[in-house]
């Protein structure tokens, strides 16, 4: 058996009201690829921060090479040799790409002055290695996200770490890239490093992964080989529930029968256009329908989202809800138009986290809610009274504030700001990302009620059950232009991953050449013509 | 999964004292009443009518502005220009004080409302962060003023000016009288107007605002505009107090003394909540401390070490907790 | 565990890296519009400070003598020691408003400790101004608190101690005519001042520090992303301790300079020149929100403060509150301008 580079005995860590951790033990052998899996809350990223020095343990100790440790920094856990790709990327915009990887270890000259040839030409050595071809000198903000995050690879993986803990390194990749990472994390296997390698996508674990790591609610469920566990059971672990009824019921919560779709659309929005990002979307949305907008990272479905709704300004396009025509789209004349939109990013986008569960809600409402701009909080305490309970939103009062709540919670207050304006069209922007099990059910089946009860909804989400299960219809965008459209009997698995993953085969020959393939325009994909 | 649970409220009085919420809710209003305490104990001639009038009459201008600087700061701006903007009412008010007392006031508040316009517009249309766009109007603003003025301090002779600033109504002065009305309709507007309402939502979290509908831009030149015209009303009623017009020095440093007051007061930095009553509580504080320092005999130099040392300790109280 | 060994690394050898297709990265072409641009918001202030220059040298002769050029330099290089410090406190994200009263209270402590001589007159000043920066860094980084409100405090506090010091303001500190320290402020080599070739000194290394020095970068990096930073390690706390230590350093070491060429400590200078140094440095194109910025514009933003001062004074007929009306005008314009520039760059 191969040694044990890092070891967690019995580790705890609380949070005022929350216990994150509860005795967790773990351990991590040289050359193997260590799956970590639990739901939302289950405590992955706490145990993570608690590895990498982030967070310091209330009780329990971490062991590197068998000697007990405790990080006060995150630097001190790098000096151990645990080196940490987090799911956003964690470099410095601003900065060059040569200056990102090399912040902290700069090479020098013999004046000890910072030798910006050498760091650069280094930086395309190393990046050559990930198939990543860009000047080292450009600003990191600049590339496209998947881009960023194999920078962000390339930092860890080239401080001669022991340890490299992945966290949900493929949320932002595309396929191709998602390729190069497990070559990557072969070539670690090879030379012996450990890698803990969170992830909620079931068919990356079990290609990569010799073991896994069970948590939930902050407990250590189960370690073992991956191989000798099928999905489904470990599905069944990772939310406590019985293996039968997660058969019986599937992954979601959405009812199965379709809904009565109106015959005429309620939005209808064609040849959105602004430059680099939306090439000519046209969408129809009808009412009682659940539409699902799917693409990968940067396919412009949130981009659309927020055009529909005003938030990004357009070149050129039209955007009509019920006949009427949206003259120059803001947010305020799209809520007026009757079009609401739950925003992709809860905390920097949704909640105002100071502000009470009350008036997150009412907010988008409040003119409608006052005379001659004076709130009127009776009619204020109605409404929120309507909309905590049908919603089920769990809080000590509506005064409490939002950013005390859970994140499911948090989410269903966003939900009820919109739905207490009485939209025609409601779109959702992965409206169950990051919320507990619970929660999530929750809001699915109201995805479900509220289009059996008219409302023409919009759905987009990175989780392909939720989007299947969910939709009446697919739109599926690639570039910033719309890609193909299931319905019917084609809304399953494998038609909608043959529409995402589709490649245009011209794009292929450039690849294959290195002196053009820095040059190459790819189809689809950057260029719009 | 910081955000499962709240902290339950301490119950017990002792518990209490070693809460940080507590200190930030109700320290300067506890911070108050020991100074109170302290004078009526220890300082001759303090808890007399007298003084405590004048001390209010001193006050009254730097709650107005605190006020209006309470309201930029909700939104997590900042407004550098509001001495200057006070010397600009000054120094407008001499020059039209010949069209009658009603044209002069209008005007020199119409100065305020322009000044805090421009700032409006540089932070909401434009884009620049708060700091520089009042920075420039706090350098130009006192500039402007001395060359209207022309560098010269101008004595005021119109009696109904002198009358705003020495005349009482039922025993309370004019100028507290107007603090305090101004300082409750501030309190309103924060609390139950729509557009107090947004002011905070806006500084909770701006991008979430804008993608509510909320007018974020107009909020935003309304909240300056609003900063600017308190602050020249507290500069005319300064220069009444003064009999004098003076931009070469009124206000100067009035920037500072509103911050202080508004971080003292409770008020966060960064946006999302406003403490009115706090804010009045804060520059009172302030003025006390500085008029029981004078009463025995310290001098000016401890008076500023003593400042420093409050809004360090209430901006302590206050900081973000760094791990959640 | 205790049962199989996990599986081995697979059989087949890792493919080679060196071959993984290619990510091609969106390259739009830059406009040569967008190139001037960038030139602009680069080099504009110099640009700008070049043209004033040129059109006052024509306009007044009395300008462009030798004379008036040393007497701008000499003024200008006390506010451009105080904001080489401000330089890299804004590029953290931060900012120091205790500078103005650091500086007056660095010059009334070297003028006291003139009378033990030269060294003490130098090191007084520096250790407690120094000192001072110290606390604003720990409170700052330690404590978690925001730079504006700690520097605002420590802004009273300077200005508190300087006056307990001289009796409230009331007494003057002499330094000695013809001391070393005395020849400091008002020597020269060639006819330039020894503070402005301090200055430049200072600025020479200060460009060096930042741009090619570990610490530079990791100035650039907290305040590019201070979350981002510290999870890549970088000692972010210690950064930011250093970076207002050295700001107060250099605020009293201009104060003390100042001191040594007006021979006395000075209790009323200082006042507002914060705001000039922020201003200085905003116009020389340093992002007040951090992570970008420079140590050459703001060398050239101090300069065009100072030449518009001047020319203002030249300008007889002018009164000189005309100066922070152009100073607060130039501020707007240069600001708007960079903001303008900075948001066609990135639509391009």
């Amino acid at each position: 058996m191969a040694a044990t580079v890092l070891e967690a005995r019995s580790v705890s860590k609380r949070f005022p009201g929350v216990v994150a951790l509860d005795d967790v033990s773990f351990s991590l052998r040289a050359g193997e690829t260590h799956a970590l899996v639990g739901e939302n809350g289950a405590g992955k990223s706490t145990l993570i921060k608690v590895l990498t020095g982030v967070y310091q343990s209330d009780g329990g100790e971490i062991r590197v090479a068998g000697e007990p440790v405790r990080f006060a920094r995150p630097f001190e856990a790098q000096q151990a040799g645990i080196s940490t790709i987090y799911q956003e990327v964690n470099l410095v915009p601003l900065m060059s790409v040569a200056r990102n990887i090399f912040l902290g270890r700069e090479p020098k000259n013999r004046f000890g002055l910072i030798d910006f040839t050498r760091m650069n030409r280094e930086t395309t050595e190393l990046l050559d290695g990930f198939g990543v071809r860009v000047d080292p000198k450009r600003p990191l903000h600049t590339l496209g996200i998947g881009t960023q995050q194999m920078v962000a690879l390339a930092r860890a993986v080239s401080v001669q770490a022991q340890v490299v803990i992945m966290d949900e390194p493929t949320s932002s990749l595309e396929p191709r890239e998602v390729e190069t990472l497990f070559r990557v994390i072969e070539n670690l296997r090879s030379q012996g490093i450990a890698v803990l390698y969170v992830s909620h996508r079931m068919d990356e674990l079990y290609r990569i992964c010799d073991r896994v790591t069970v948590l939930r609610d902050g407990r250590h469920i189960h370690t073992g080989d991956l191989a000798d566990l099928d999905r489904m059971r470990l599905v069944s672990m990772m939310l406590g529930r019985d293996l039968a009824e997660v058969r019986r019921e599937g992954l979601t919560s959405f009812d199965t029968a379709g809904h009565d779709v109106a015959r005429t659309p309620v939005l209808t929005a064609t040849g959105l256009d602004r430059r680099h990002q939306l090439h000519g979307i046209s969408i129809e949305l009808y009412g009682g329908e659940v539409l699902g907008l799917g693409g990968l990272l940067g396919s412009g479905r949130s981009e659309t989202a927020k055009a529909l709704t005003g938030a990004l300004p357009l070149d050129g396009g039209e955007i009509t809800v019920d006949g009427k025509r949206i003259g120059r789209p803001t947010p305020a004349a799209a809520i007026r138009a009757g079009i609401s939109m739950l925003p992709e990013d809860r905390k920097a986008e949704g909640i105002i986290p100071q502000l009470s569960v009350r008036e997150n809600i009412v907010l988008a409402a409040m003119p409608r809610l006052s005379r001659a701009g004076i709130v009127s909080r009776d009619r204020q305490d109605r409404i929120v009274s309507i909309f905590m309970e049908r919603l089920r939103i769990k809080a000590s009062s509506p005064e409490q504030k939002v950013g005390e709540l859970s994140g499911g919670n948090q989410q269903k207050v966003l939900l009820a700001r919109w739905l207490c304006l009485e939209p025609k069209v409601l779109l959702l922007d992965e409206p169950t990302r990051g919320i507990d099990v619970g929660a999530k059910a929750e809001v699915q089946s109201l995805i479900d009620d509220l289009a059996r009860e008219g409302l023409a909804v919009l759905l987009i989400s990175s989780d392909i059950e939720e989007l299947i299960e969910g939709a009446d219809r697919i739109v599926v965008l690639r570039g910033g232009a719309v890609a193909g459209e299931l319905a019917g009997d084609e809304v399953e698995e494998s038609r909608l991953l043959e529409v995402l993953a589709d490649h245009t085969p011209t794009a292929e020959p450039a690849d294959h050449t290195p002196e053009t393939g820095r040059k190459a325009p790819v189809a689809g994909q950057e260029d719009p013509r | 999964m910081t955000t499962q649970a709240t902290l339950p409220r301490p119950a017990k009085p002792l518990a209490r004292l070693r809460d940080p919420a507590w200190y930030q809710e109700y320290g300067v209003y506890a911070a108050v009443a020991v100074v109170l305490l302290f004078n009526a104990l220890f300082t001759e001639h303090f808890m007399t009518a007298d003084n405590l009038r004048t001390q209010l009459v001193q006050v009254a201008p730097i709650v107005i502005v605190a006020l209006g600087m309470a309201l930029v700061i909700g939104t997590e701006g900042i407004d550098l220009s509001v001495g200057s903007t006070m010397a600009l009412a000054a120094a407008l008010l001499p020059l039209y004080l010949g069209y009658g007392l009603v044209p002069a006031l209008l005007i020199a508040l119409l100065a305020g409302a322009v000044v805090g316009a421009i700032n409006g517009t540089l932070v909401s249309l434009v884009g620049l962060q708060p700091i520089v766009a009042t920075l420039a109007l706090f350098v130009g603003g006192r500039g402007l003023a001395l060359v209207m003025a022309d560098g010269q301090l101008k004595q005021i002779v119109n009696p109904d000016i002198l009358a705003l600033g020495t005349g009482s109504f039922l025993g309370i002065p004019l100028v507290v009288l107007i603090a305090g009305v101004l300082a409750l309709a501030v309190a309103f507007l924060v609390q139950r107007t729509t557009f107090g309402r947004q002011i905070v939502a806006i500084g909770g979290n701006r991008p979430a605002a804008a993608l509510s509908g909320l007018p974020v831009k107009r909020v935003l030149i309304g909240v300056y505009i609003l900063c600017g015209t308190m602050a020249a009303l507290a500069g005319i009623l300064a220069t009444a107090r003064l009999t004098a017009s003076d931009p070469s020095s009124l206000g100067t440093l009035m920037e500072l003394s509103a911050i202080t007051a508004v971080v003292v007061g409770g008020t966060p930095l960064n946006g999302g909540s406003i403490r009115v009553l706090g804010t009045v509580a804060g520059a009172l504080l302030m003025q006390l401390l500085r008029a029981t320092l004078v009463k025995h005999d310290l001098p000016d130099s401890t008076a500023q070490i003593a400042q420093a040392a409050i809004i360090i300790a209430a901006v302590y109280v206050a900081r973000e907790r760094r791990s959640r | 565990m205790k049962n199989t060994t996990p599986a081995a690394p697979a059989p087949q050898v890792p493919a080679p890296l060196k071959n993984a297709p290619s990510r091609p990265e969106p390259r739009p072409e830059r406009s040569t519009g967008s190139r001037i641009g960038e030139l602009l918001q680069r080099q504009g202030v110099l640009a700008v400070l070049l043209t004033v220059i040129l059109i006052a040298s024509f306009v007044y002769p009395t300008f462009a003598s030798v004379d008036n050029a040393r007497g701008v330099t000499v003024q200008a290089s006390f506010l451009a020691i105080v904001a080489l410090g401000m330089t890299l406190v804004i590029i953290t994200g931060g900012i120091d408003l205790s500078v103005g009263s650091v500086f007056a209270l660095g010059g009334v402590l070297a003028a006291w400790a003139s009378q033990w001589g030269f060294l003490a007159a130098l090191l007084v000043p520096l250790v407690v101004c120094g000192a001072i920066g110290l606390v604003n860094g720990l409170l700052i980084a330690r404590a978690n608190m925001a730079p504006f409100i700690v520097t605002l405090a420590t802004l009273l506090a300077a200005r508190g101690m300087l006056l307990a010091f001289t009796d409230e303001g009331a007494t003057t500190y002499l330094v000695p005519k013809d001391s070393a320290f005395a020849e400091l402020g008002q020597g020269s080599v060639w006819g330039f001042g020894y503070p402005i070739l301090i200055a430049l000194v200072l600025f020479g290394a200060g460009g060096l520090l930042l741009q090619r020095t570990s610490f530079g970068q990791t100035l650039f990096a907290v305040g590019g992303s201070s979350d981002a930073a510290t999870l890549m390690g970088l000692p972010v706390a210690r950064t930011k301790i250093l970076v207002y230590a050295l700001s107060g350093l250099l605020a009293g070491l201009a104060g003390a300079l100042n001191a040594a060429r007006l021979s006395s400590g000075v209790t009323i200078v200082g006042v507002g020149m914060e705001l000039d140094a922020i201003s200085a440095v905003v116009i020389g194109g340093t992002l007040l929100i951090g992570g970008a910025g420079s140590i050459s514009g703001t060398l050239w933003g101090v300069l065009l403060l100072a030449v518009i001062q001047n020319l203002i004074n030249q300008i007889g007929s002018l009164n000189s509150s005309y100066q922070s009306v152009v100073s607060g005008g130039f501020l707007i314009v240069v600001v708007v301008a960079q903001r303008y520039l900075a948001r066609s760059r990135r639509t391009t």
